[in-house]
């Protein structure tokens, strides 16, 4: 009832028929980049995007890593071209690096190559759909991250306060951001966030439009692929999340500029309003950046174990159990705000909760993998780690639910190798792990499978030499946000930096790998994976016509 | 009183913008005015306790949280070590063992033919409430600890820790209201001193031992946050509002910690540093910084002053109009305050 197996021959035939006609012409350059309607150019553009922000995040990240690796100020007065290491400008500099690597990781790389890159690419695909419903309104929704992206870039040239640049971390607390923060850097900042999400709006009506009214004939919602799940549950939550990010944003700029003062108490405002109206956003945006990943998670399993997904509805139903319970645990991230007590012991109560679908979901792939006949190939070793690693981050997330436990982690490095546990190791893996799964698809080229493996066996033990120690550091009550710590750290974030110059080597073999394979990799043959692809993509020619699914295909 | 105070304090500051900039090295001038409303000797002439590298600090290379002193923070390195950390660490292994057990029986090697099996009611309902029973057993000691927190025994004595940016100051109310201003340390001074490079300061906020110390905590400027890992204590100080917390250490030492919020450029060099004194010595320290002793008259000047400090109290921005940073406005709430009288 559930396989999700689509007939080739139902409509193969058809599209043999089809190339004799336009199917797969394509506009010129110009006009069909800049203009672009087609989803799976849109698509390649939105990842393209997300590889440019994630080489800035990444060597943004790099710079803060340098910087921590001893005690002291030993490079920002240096990057601020200040002479004196505690001048406040190179201070300030520090804060203007931890909110851009947040920022951009955020709302520049893992959300456009989750939602805009492998969403567009592949959700129409596997609903048997010839586009997204909305192809213009698709294509703005790209190019509004270009203005956002260069507004964010922009504001660090401009006065934000002590120095050049938005120095308010990536969750811009009131007052901070308000009086906190003279200069246009921080309003830049904020209309780049507007920016981003109205682009990320757009985008959701279009997956929720596209998902509800051009799955094809036979495709209920129940047989749709869990990628398509996926994408589903995190447009509900972008919709409703989103504005709530705008209304919040749009107080702090009021704040700024016009003389209000929602989050100023000396004006009956409050700054933990801005709080609340953030995580009610911030929450379920974390579920944003993994939801898709764990879409993908699922095909991968499922393909190279040549078995179904195990427990297809409990998985579908569990994603949408996460994007609700999301929307009601925000207030974790305030336990140290001046909580009441009762509100302290619903937000730990109902923050548990959502261990449960996560449990679900983690046992669901290992029963994939159980009595299958798995391969390793570069997908499902990514996939591995992701399962793995996601635990990790998962468990001490349960740790952090506690409101009693939280009052020693919270804002300290314990809370960050959290975050970077579920996101770094998670999202980032269920990154990796799609784009290796659907290069093949997408450019028609085979990628190098030993490259391939370095990247993620090398890439695995740099992050965790990287991530791990930071536990200890949070334990250890090392606050965030520092540039400069007491020597009694300086171990571990020596050690947690020699785990990023691993990473950052097997960054240059996937770089290396992506380019060969452009250049010079094997052809890709329509499903190079096998019988345990059983996704309309793999259906298609690779790459997939200009047009795919002119006649739409019938689904069993 | 106090607000009178602050509020001169928050004057002074916007009167000379370039004292905030500079409130580290220029710790002397940045005391003046509490220094001129107690009337407190300009260098302090007391005879702090020299820290002690083992506890109420980091440790160096340390993999596990902070030697606690107050009960709570006992109680809660017990649920951490002794609940979360084991049934985290199980599931973790349980989770890898399974995973390596599928990757080595399971390999297509081992297993040409997979099997078709996508459902086992059984089995999916165990793994769903399993889960939910190991979320109970955290649970219970989990709202028993919150609980805990939020029942502070009756005060001995209540301290007000103000965030500025970037320094702490502390008033003692019980103690004829006098303030004392927290700058950080140089790197030399740290060295003389036998501080810890960056959580060294000029001032100490001083309690007595085996009391019950309140600690009301707010911000003149954006938010900041009171920590001392050792203590399990971490309160936010928000602008316009009053947070309450509690601690209560027997043992006296000096016990530090950092800002934890963010607060702008300086946030990583505002440190904490609580000495817990002998309640004998606590007197004299009082008594060093013009202050009273719990439970002793008010002196005469106070009586008169405290009724005509809530006029500007009310209004504070009429009275300083051109103040940029507001001073200490009225709290709009008390949130932990009112649930910790239940």
């Amino acid at each position: 009832m559930n396989d999700t197996t689509a007939n080739a021959l139902h409509f193969q035939a058809d599209h043999a028929h089809e190339h004799h006609h336009d199917a797969d012409h394509k506009p010129a350059f110009f006009a069909r980049w800049f203009m672009s309607t087609n989803h799976k150019d849109i698509g390649t553009l939105y990842l393209i995007f997300a590889i440019i922000a994630g080489i800035i995040g990444g060597t943004i990240s790099g710079m803060m890593r340098m910087e921590l690796a001893h005690p002291g100020i030993q490079y920002l007065n240096h990057w601020a071209g200040v002479v004196s290491p505690t001048d406040p400008a190179a201070l300030h500099l520090w804060n203007v690096l931890i909110t851009a690597h947040g920022l951009i990781m955020v709302f520049f790389m893992v959300m456009p190559a989750m939602i805009g890159g492998f969403g567009n690419w592949f959700v129409p695909i596997m609903i048997g759909a010839p586009d997204m419903a909305f192809p213009r309104m698709n294509n703005i929704s790209f190019w509004l991250l270009i203005p956002a992206f260069s507004l964010l870039l922009g504001s660090t040239f401009v006065s934000g306060g002590t120095g050049n640049g938005a120095g308010t971390g990536w969750t811009v607390y009131a007052p901070l951001s308000t009086s906190g923060s003279a200069g246009p850097a921080v309003d830049m900042a904020i209309l780049s966030l507007h920016l981003a999400g109205a682009s990320s709006i757009l985008g959701a009506i279009n997956f929720i439009t596209t998902i509800f009214n051009m799955r094809a004939p036979g495709m209920t919602l129940h047989k749709m692929p869990l990628f398509v799940w996926s994408v589903l549950v995190t447009a509900f939550l972008l919709l409703l999340a989103l504005p709530v990010l705008a209304a919040a944003i749009t107080m702090l700029l009021t704040d700024r500029n016009f003389g209000t003062t929602f989050y100023d108490a000396a004006g009956g405002g409050d700054p933990i309003l801005y709080q609340h109206l953030f995580w009610f956003f911030g929450h379920p945006e974390v579920y944003i950046m993994i939801l898709p990943g764990f879409g993908m998670i699922s095909h991968i399993v499922s393909t190279f174990s040549k078995k179904p997904v195990f427990g297809y509805l409990g998985m579908a139903y569990a994603m949408v159990a996460i994007g609700v319970v999301g929307f009601v645990v925000w207030a974790h991230h305030m336990y140290t705000t001046g909580l009441s007590v009762d509100t302290k012991m619903y937000f730990t109560a109902a923050t548990m909760v959502i261990a449960v679908p996560t449990g679900i979901k983690i046992f669901s792939w290992i029963a994939t993998m159980w009595g299958g006949s798995l391969s390793f190939k570069t997908p499902m070793v990514w996939a591995l780690g992701f399962i793995f690693m996601f635990t990790v981050g998962g468990v001490t997330g349960v740790v952090l639910s506690n409101g009693g436990i939280d009052n020693y982690m919270q804002d300290t490095y314990y809370v960050v190798a959290h975050f970077h546990y579920v996101l770094s190791l998670g999202a980032v893996f269920s990154l990796f792990a799609g784009f290796y799964y659907w290069f093949p698809k997408m450019s028609g080229k085979m990628y190098n499978e030993l490259l391939g493996q370095l990247h993620f066996w090398i890439f695995f033990i740099g992050v965790n030499i990287l991530f791990f120690p930071m536990h200890f550091l949070g334990l250890d009550g090392m606050p965030r946000r520092y540039p400069d710590y007491p020597d009694a750290y300086e171990k571990w974030n020596s050690v947690a930096t020699h785990g990023y110059e691993i990473m950052a080597a097997s960054m240059g073999i996937f770089f290396i790998n992506l380019i060969w394979s452009l250049v010079a990799g094997k052809k890709a043959s329509d499903n190079p994976w096998g019988e345990g692809a059983t996704t309309l993509e793999w259906t298609l020619s690779s790459p997939p016509p200009y047009h795919q699914f002119e006649t739409l295909p019938k689904i069993d | 009183m106090k607000t009178l105070k602050t509020m001169m304090l928050a004057f002074a500051l916007a009167a000379t913008p370039a004292l905030a900039q500079e409130a580290a090295p220029a710790a002397p001038a940045a005391a003046a005015p509490a220094a001129a409303a107690a009337a407190t000797p300009a260098k302090p002439s007391f005879d702090y306790a020299r820290p002690v590298a083992t506890i109420g600090q980091p440790q160096p290379g340390s993999i596990g949280i902070q030697p606690q002193v107050t009960a709570i923070g006992q109680d809660a390195q017990w649920m951490h070590d002794a609940v979360l950390m084991p049934v985290i660490t199980v599931i973790s292994l349980f989770v890898l063992a399974l995973l390596l057990w599928v990757i080595v029986r399971y390999r297509r090697v081992a297993n040409p033919t997979p099997s078709k099996t996508s459902h086992h009611t059984v089995i999916e309902i165990i793994w769903t409430l399993v889960p939910v029973l190991i979320l109970v057993v955290i649970a219970v000691p989990s709202i028993k600890l919150i609980a805990a927190q939020y029942s502070p025994p009756k005060a001995d004595l209540t301290v007000k820790v103000i965030g500025h940016q970037w320094y702490w100051s502390y008033q003692y109310p019980d103690n004829g209201d006098f303030e004392v201003v927290s700058n950080i340390l140089t790197e030399d001074q740290d060295k003389a001193r036998g501080e810890p490079r960056l959580l060294g300061v000029d001032e100490r906020m001083v309690v007595p031992a085996g009391k019950v110390i309140k600690i009301i905590t707010t911000s003149d400027d954006v938010i900041h946050s009171f920590a001392v890992p050792a203590f399990w204590a971490k309160m936010d100080a928000v602008p316009g509002r009053l947070n309450e917390t509690w601690f209560k250490v027997d043992r006296p030492g000096v016990y530090y910690g950092q800002c934890s919020e963010l607060c702008g450029a300086k946030h990583a060099y505002m440190p904490i540093a609580v000495e817990v004194m002998e309640p004998a010595r606590f007197a004299t320290w009082v008594k060093s910084k013009g202050g009273t002793l719990a439970g002793g008259k008010p002196t005469a000047s106070e009586a008169i002053e405290a009724p005509s400090a809530l006029a500007p109290a009310v209004e504070p921005t009429a009275t300083t109009p051109a103040t940029p940073t507001p001073g200490i406005a009225t709290p709009a709430t008390t949130s932990q305050a009112a649930t910790a009288q239940n």
